[in-house]
């Protein structure tokens, strides 16, 4: 894992000093809330619908044991004993006082975090794959330029006031378990005729304007990584819409001027800069790698397992991953309980997590923007232990990628911009389609849900997704089927009217109904979809 | 009615306009007609509310009643947390913001 250095440290620690001051303004009414409002939200401190929320960065979802106690420990101290993990890999409090802030952020800095970036129309914390480094099919470990990005991009002068928020992910597997082309800007790394390198995608994002970023390069060399995103960047500042905020999205700007005519504007500003020579130095990219090296593995470890459990069995066959050292697994961790609330973690749960960590996984775990945690090093002979050590805990539901690991955002339950509850509707879904075998007949099928139209529960993704919409003061949920944040990204289509809360349960059974009676061998649900159309389930919903 | 509302300036708390000062209860609500605004100016300036605004509601059996989900989700809580809201002994206090 990375470490701070001494200039991250104390860029951190000055950044938490100027905000105490700042806070201490705001507290005394030497600061308007006009003044205030955006020093805060460069903090991460939102104000939501019952309190200031705070949230924190996980860069690219990586963290220590220590951190995620100290996660915890904020939890239980300044917040209502729980934290939610959002789908950007981030943490979020929800019950925050604005006089603790400061404290909290300087909690956070000792642990070497912080909630820079995680608002504002600036370069959002980077996010990745949450298999980086232990995946046996991956090109290159795509964190240490997910890292000099953030470095990068950290309080980037030329960068602090974009049009809009922006969004960057990087990964280096075919398989994107991260929502890569649903990012303003996602990078692939690659390997070419012997060299690492980056495939680019600009313009994608979800919103009230879907869209999958196509791809403007097929290979930049790594060394050149930062400058080619630069000169993606300088473009999008420079025409991007600041008249409409509804229009200020790189997407928009690359729809509107076309794919080949936003390329040629950045190879043209991409060429300026070479010339320059404004490529970071190597060296920097030399000193992060090694931190990402991997810890060190015991060898002629047996991949044998005691299956005689059950309920063993069947947690493992779900939430354990191939790990590309003989021996080690990878393991997720589903915060998605039967009728809970997807990503709620309470303090010791995620205490819990934090000693699991140090204990069996070399220290390390990582957020996944499906709002579940994933053990990455764990030894194959620990399973069964974690099992029952999260199994007590209440997190050893197996339902990885099942209809019940459901995307939902806080909704109107906790934000000021939600027009619908999201998190009652996951519940209800959690609950109809509880039983395990029937899960697991339905096979792979995410579902996800917003609360209003800016999707962060990435509905347009979700191989079924629904919309919460205001109508005349009551919820309406839209359906809409199809969509995928894999490596076949697709947004989804809407199916028709939509529904009350209890109405669309029943619709989304309809649908997973139809597709159990018309599916061919093999298939998921996204497949039978994808072959038959819209036109069955429409008509298995509406009659 | 028209009724004020905001978060407390230092916890974030959601409170209402009583008539000589505000309550996290949104029952002590009082109609402030067209002053609305007004009281707001005043009471972000006093350092006592920030986002203040007006809201239409009712005043229903149950008492106080806003005219928006939102503003009932405000008044009673995350109604997925029964625990955490101003009603934690009821269970069903969700059922008030439908």
């Amino acid at each position: 894992m990375y470490r701070y250095d001494s200039y991250d440290q104390s860029i951190v620690d000055a950044r938490v000093e100027e905000f105490r001051d700042q806070v201490q303004r705001r507290l005394a009414g030497a600061l308007t809330e006009d003044q205030f409002k955006p020093l805060r939200l460069m903090n991460g401190l939102y104000l939501q619908l019952h309190a200031y929320m705070l949230r924190v960065a996980i860069p690219y979802g990586t963290l220590s044991g220590k951190q995620m106690r100290k996660l915890g420990e904020i939890a239980a101290k300044y917040d209502k004993g729980y934290g939610h993990f959002t789908t950007r890999q981030n943490l979020q409090y929800n019950w925050i006082k604005l006089a603790d802030a400061p404290d909290i952020l300087a909690e956070l800095a000792t642990v070497e975090m912080h909630a820079i970036q995680t608002s504002g129309n600036c370069i959002r914390n980077i996010s990745s794959d949450q298999y980086a480094g232990v995946s046996a099919d991956e090109v290159t470990d795509p964190r240490p330029w997910a890292e000099l990005l953030r470095q990068w991009s950290t309080f980037h002068p030329e960068f602090t006031y974009l049009p809009r928020k922006f969004k960057i992910c990087v990964i280096a597997n075919e398989e994107d378990r991260a929502a890569m082309r649903l990012h303003d800007i996602g990078l692939k790394l690659v390997l070419r005729d012997g060299q690492i390198g980056a495939e680019v995608y600009a313009g994608g994002g979800m919103g009230r304007t879907p869209m999958v970023a196509p791809q403007i390069r097929d290979f930049v060399p790594e060394e050149e990584i930062v400058s080619y995103l630069e000169a993606c960047l300088r473009v999008y500042n420079r025409y991007g819409r600041r008249d409409n905020k509804y229009k200020a999205r790189i997407k928009i700007l690359v729809h509107e001027l076309g794919v080949e005519e936003y390329k040629r504007q950045v190879e043209e500003e991409y060429a300026h800069m070479r010339e320059l020579g404004l490529n970071p130095p190597t060296e920097e990219l030399d000193r992060i790698r090694p931190f990402f090296a991997g810890p060190a593995y015991e060898t002629g470890l047996s991949d044998d397992l005691d299956r005689s459990d059950p309920a063993f069995a069947l947690w493992v066959d779900r939430q354990v991953a191939a790990h590309k050292q003989p021996g080690y697994a990878i393991v997720n961790i589903s915060l998605k309980p039967r009728g809970g609330i997807p990503g709620d973690a309470s303090a010791e749960q995620i205490a819990l997590v934090a000693d699991l960590a140090e204990r069996y996984s070399l220290d390390e775990l990582r957020v996944t923007h499906a709002q579940n945690l994933v053990l990455p090093h764990v030894k194959k002979a620990d399973l069964h232990a974690i099992w029952q050590k999260l199994d007590e805990a209440g997190l050893a539901e197996a339902n990885l990628d099942l209809i019940t690991d459901i995307i939902a955002c806080p909704g109107l339950d906790y934000c000021s911009l939600a027009n619908a509850r999201s998190i009652p509707l996951a519940q209800k879904l959690s609950e109809r389609f509880a039983a395990a075998d029937r899960q697991k007949e339905l096979g792979e099928l995410k579902v996800k849900i917003s609360g209003c139209i800016n999707a962060c529960g990435h509905h347009h993704a979700g191989h079924i997704g629904v919309l919460g919409v205001d109508r005349k003061g009551v919820e309406n949920f839209q359906l809409s089927l199809g969509g995928s944040g894999a490596e076949d990204a697709s947004v989804g289509q809407i199916t028709g009217p939509g529904f009350s809360e209890d109405g669309v349960v029943d619709a989304i059974e309809k649908v997973t109904n139809l597709y159990l009676a018309e599916r061919e061998e093999g298939e998921r649900f996204l497949d039978t979809y994808r072959r038959l159309g819209m036109k069955p389930f429409k008509e298995a919903i509406y009659g | 009615m028209k009724i004020l509302t905001g978060n407390d300036l230092g916890t974030g708390d959601v409170i209402w306009w009583a008539g000589d000062g505000w309550s996290r209860q949104v029952g002590d609500s009082v109609d402030v007609g067209d002053k609305g605004d007004e009281l707001a100016r005043a009471e972000e300036a006093a350092l006592r509310v920030v986002g203040a605004y007006v809201i239409d509601a009712t005043v229903t059996e149950e008492g106080v009643r806003p005219a928006h989900i939102k503003d009932r989700i405000r008044a009673l809580g995350p109604t997925v947390r029964p625990d955490l809201t101003l009603k934690p002994n009821d269970a069903d206090a969700g059922n008030w913001v439908i």
